[in-house]
């Protein structure tokens, strides 16, 4: 089939209300998520695609993880490390926020997206800026910031390659450390000659220059940069931010003014602790020994510095954290710092791909936390999305406990509404199996008519037996043919005491 | 209530509600239907630190310099850069010339230091320091973009560093003691001058090389540049020189 979008119809992404911030009813998340799930899969082009892409992450992580001296023993320090701080938010957040001032940035405190808008517009008026550039920043995509930017008549401009694509493509990211992995690179070749009137070329190192040539300008002439942060140090009031391309530094050391907009879960206690989740970060996410470029910065230009931003300001933003926090037992899917790894482990984010999720973050740790996140709504059925194999657990660095918290959301999730049909097939279940007699006879009407369910689509089950083959029943029962067994064991008279085959 | 103490409040109010401990599970804690497990640790009292904890079993930095030197430059040989190792200051101009005039450059952005003043002198081509009074002592009303085009006009940035770090074969730069926050970004070539006796084994002894060099304020800038600037973004595919350098150069003298 082809196509340039990874769905027949392309997904819209998150539609965008700049002024209310919850996108889509429970209900008409779960009915598009199984829409765009169900359309996903049968594109088996894209889906190999997607695997192709990411086959080459096993293959240079487990090659760096190897250099650890024992990879395991590190992921429980990272654990501690993020444990620490988060069973400690409070205190960290007051020391960072006067750490930070001392080093002469402002800490703004946001309780939610329209308050974090409300903050950043506030800046950027103050400034008088004309133009912005960003740097990658899934908090912003989180509150909608360039929608609430745009909608205020202000230009800005998405630096980092894979993030400005899809601001090119009017798309949210597909994943949240690889915005565009979806994106073919012909149908990037279109775009950019369509938006930028730049030349075909099927070449990745062209394109990249395309925008890199595209961009310099951009950073010379924006008033104000926007970025994310990848952790906020408490002990030194620094802010830290990850990235690989350079974009984020330039965005943090050519404009007048620099905005971080950082969620509260990303502190930590101390300096020290970056030494441990810097490399596992880049490791866990990919493969690298340490991202090109990790910065710390502590505040605006300092006396004597020859260059960088006048103001500095991290807005700390909320919006729904506490609440994950004041769940004991999934307060751990706060320690994320967002590597990705879950992601690309997951095979159901390789069958349904990102957009399918409908969320900020995708794939497993997705599917935990947005139930938390959005405030209206019930996004559970995500949680249904699983096939807890546990992958995300076993990939996750800090050790986040990702498959079992699918579970508790779906324990909630049955236990706010609770699902009456299934409790009585339960009850009449387990009301068939304590009688043996009963059993039997239901387990031979079964294998006599097994092939009528296909026939009949039944209502409950014609959505599950639509994509799967029954199997053929045997003609006699598990217990008829254990009881009728050619056991060589017996057949050789070796016997144990009681008579049991040995 | 603002802002700032509402989001306190409710971070204690959670907070109020004991969590499983580190390396625990929610159903390993007491009252979740499994055994009970010994309270969660005592908060802000733990029995080690997470970099203590870790330090035996991340990636190893080198026991002696010799070990550290060789670690540094089979990493940064890894991250496609290139590592020159010469004698002496002549040797690193010899070397820095070669390049210049292979490549053609027109002109270079430097800032004072030690190291990058010596070697730089003499060179053929044009050159532009970052860090001049002008620059330090501008007015932020009237400061306009000139010196951001002008720096942006450059071929290479040569700057010295803070620290190498043979673990990551990364180069600690800072805004206080490398040019400023652009010098080591902006152009499309970075050339890193330092002496064999800034390697350091692993971040951790960098983060200590920091506290030692700056005490209690450090600069408002501090990067930890690991190979030149790369993007995978296109179909996941590496690409060198993204935003950042292409190209990324260290040159050790002595």
């Amino acid at each position: 089939m082809p196509h340039s979008s990874p769905t027949a119809t392309p997904h819209p992404g998150p539609s965008i209300d700049p002024a209310g911030g919850t996108e889509v009813s429970a209900h008409g998340a779960k009915k598009r998520f199984l829409h765009d799930a169900r359309e996903y899969v049968r594109d088996t082009d894209h889906r190999a695609f997607l695997r192709r892409a990411l086959a080459g992450y096993y293959t240079t992580r487990d090659g760096q993880k190897a250099r650890y001296r024992d990879w395991e023993h590190a992921r429980d320090a990272a654990n501690l490390a993020k444990w620490n701080a988060v069973n400690r938010l409070d205190e960290m957040l007051v020391r960072f926020a006067d750490r930070f001032e001392a080093g002469g940035g402002k800490v703004h405190w946001a309780r939610d997206a329209a308050e974090a808008r409300s903050i950043i517009l506030e800046i950027i008026r103050a400034a008088g800026a004309k133009a912005i550039i960003k740097s990658k920043c899934m908090t912003s995509e989180e509150i909608h910031l360039n929608a609430a930017l745009e909608a205020e008549g202000y230009g800005v401009v998405e630096s980092d390659l894979g993030e400005f694509i899809q601001q090119l493509r009017g798309e949210p990211p597909f994943h949240f450390v690889f915005p565009c992995m979806h994106v073919r690179r012909g149908e990037i070749s279109k775009l950019f000659e369509e938006h930028l009137g730049s030349a075909p070329t099927e070449s990745p190192e062209e394109l990249t220059m395309i925008a890199r040539r595209y961009m310099r300008r951009l950073y010379v002439e924006a008033d104000v940069g926007i970025t994310g942060g990848n952790f906020l140090v408490a002990e030194t009031g620094q802010i830290s931010i990850t990235e690989n391309e350079g974009n984020a530094r330039l965005t943090a050391a050519l404009p007048r003014v620099h905005v971080a907009l950082v969620g509260i879960e990303k502190c930590v206690e101390r300096l020290d602790d970056l030494a441990v989740l810097l490399p596992m970060l880049a490791t866990a996410g990919t493969g690298q020994p340490l991202t090109c470029y990790n910065t710390l910065y502590g505040g605006p230009r300092a006396a004597g510095e020859c260059d960088g931003p006048r103001e500095m300001h991290v807005v700390l933003l909320d919006n729904g954290r506490a609440a994950i926090l004041a769940d004991p037992e999934q307060r751990d899917s706060l320690q994320c710092i967002r590597c990705g790894a879950c992601l690309n482990v997951c095979p159901i984010f390789k069958n349904v791909g990102g957009f399918t999720y409908g969320t900020t973050y995708q794939g497993p740790i997705g599917s935990v936390i947005t139930p938390h996140l959005r405030g209206l709504g019930d996004w559970n059925h995500l949680s249904q999305a699983s096939s807890l194999c546990g992958a995300c657990t076993d990939a996750c660095p800090v050790r986040i406990d990702i498959h079992h918290h699918l579970l508790h959301n779906r324990r909630n999730a049955v236990r706010a509404v609770p699902n009456r049909l299934e409790r009585i097939g339960h009850r009449m279940f387990a009301a068939v199996a304590a009688r043996p007699q009963l059993f039997a006879a239901g387990g031979a009407v079964f294998r006599r008519s097994l092939w009528l369910l296909k026939k009949l689509r039944l209502p409950l089950l014609r959505d599950w037996i639509a994509s799967r083959d029954l199997p053929r029943a045997p003609a006699r029962s598990f217990r008829d043919q254990w009881r009728h067994r050619a056991s060589p064991a017996v057949a050789q008279g070796r016997t144990d005491a009681d008579g049991r085959p040995q | 209530m603002n802002a700032r103490d509402a989001i306190l409040a409710r971070v204690r109010e959670a907070l109020t509600v004991p969590g499983p401990g580190p390396h625990q599970r929610a159903g390993e804690m007491a009252g979740h239907g499994a055994a009970p497990h010994p309270a969660p640790l005592p908060l802000g009292n733990l029995p080690v630190l997470a970099l203590e904890a870790a330090r035996p079993w991340l990636p190893d930095g080198g026991a002696t310099p010799e070990e550290r030197l060789a670690m540094l430059a089979d990493n940064l040989g890894k991250l496609k850069a290139t590592f020159h190792h010469v004698p002496t200051i002549h040797a690193a101009q010899d070397l820095l010339f070669s390049i210049a005039r292979e490549r053609d450059w027109k002109r270079v952005a430097w800032h004072a230091h030690p190291l990058v003043e010596p070697i730089l002198a003499g060179i053929p081509c044009a050159t532009h320091r970052v860090d001049g009074a002008a620059a330090v002592t501008a007015d932020p009303a009237t400061e306009s973009s000139l010196r951001k085009d002008a720096l942006e006009a450059c071929d290479a940035g040569i700057t010295g560093c803070d620290a190498l770090i043979a673990q990551t074969g990364s180069i600690l730069v800072s805004s206080a003691t490398c040019g400023g926050r652009s010098l080591s970004v902006l152009p499309p070539v970075h050339v890193v001058v330092a002496a064999p006796e800034q390697i350091v084994a692993t971040l951790a002894d960098a983060f200590d090389a920091l506290r030692e060099r700056h005490g209690n304020s450090f600069p408002s800038m501090l990067s930890f540049i690991t190979g030149p600037s790369r993007t995978g973004d296109i179909e996941r595919i590496l690409v060198l020189g993204a935003h950042g350098p292409k190209e990324l150069f260290v040159i050790l003298v002595g």
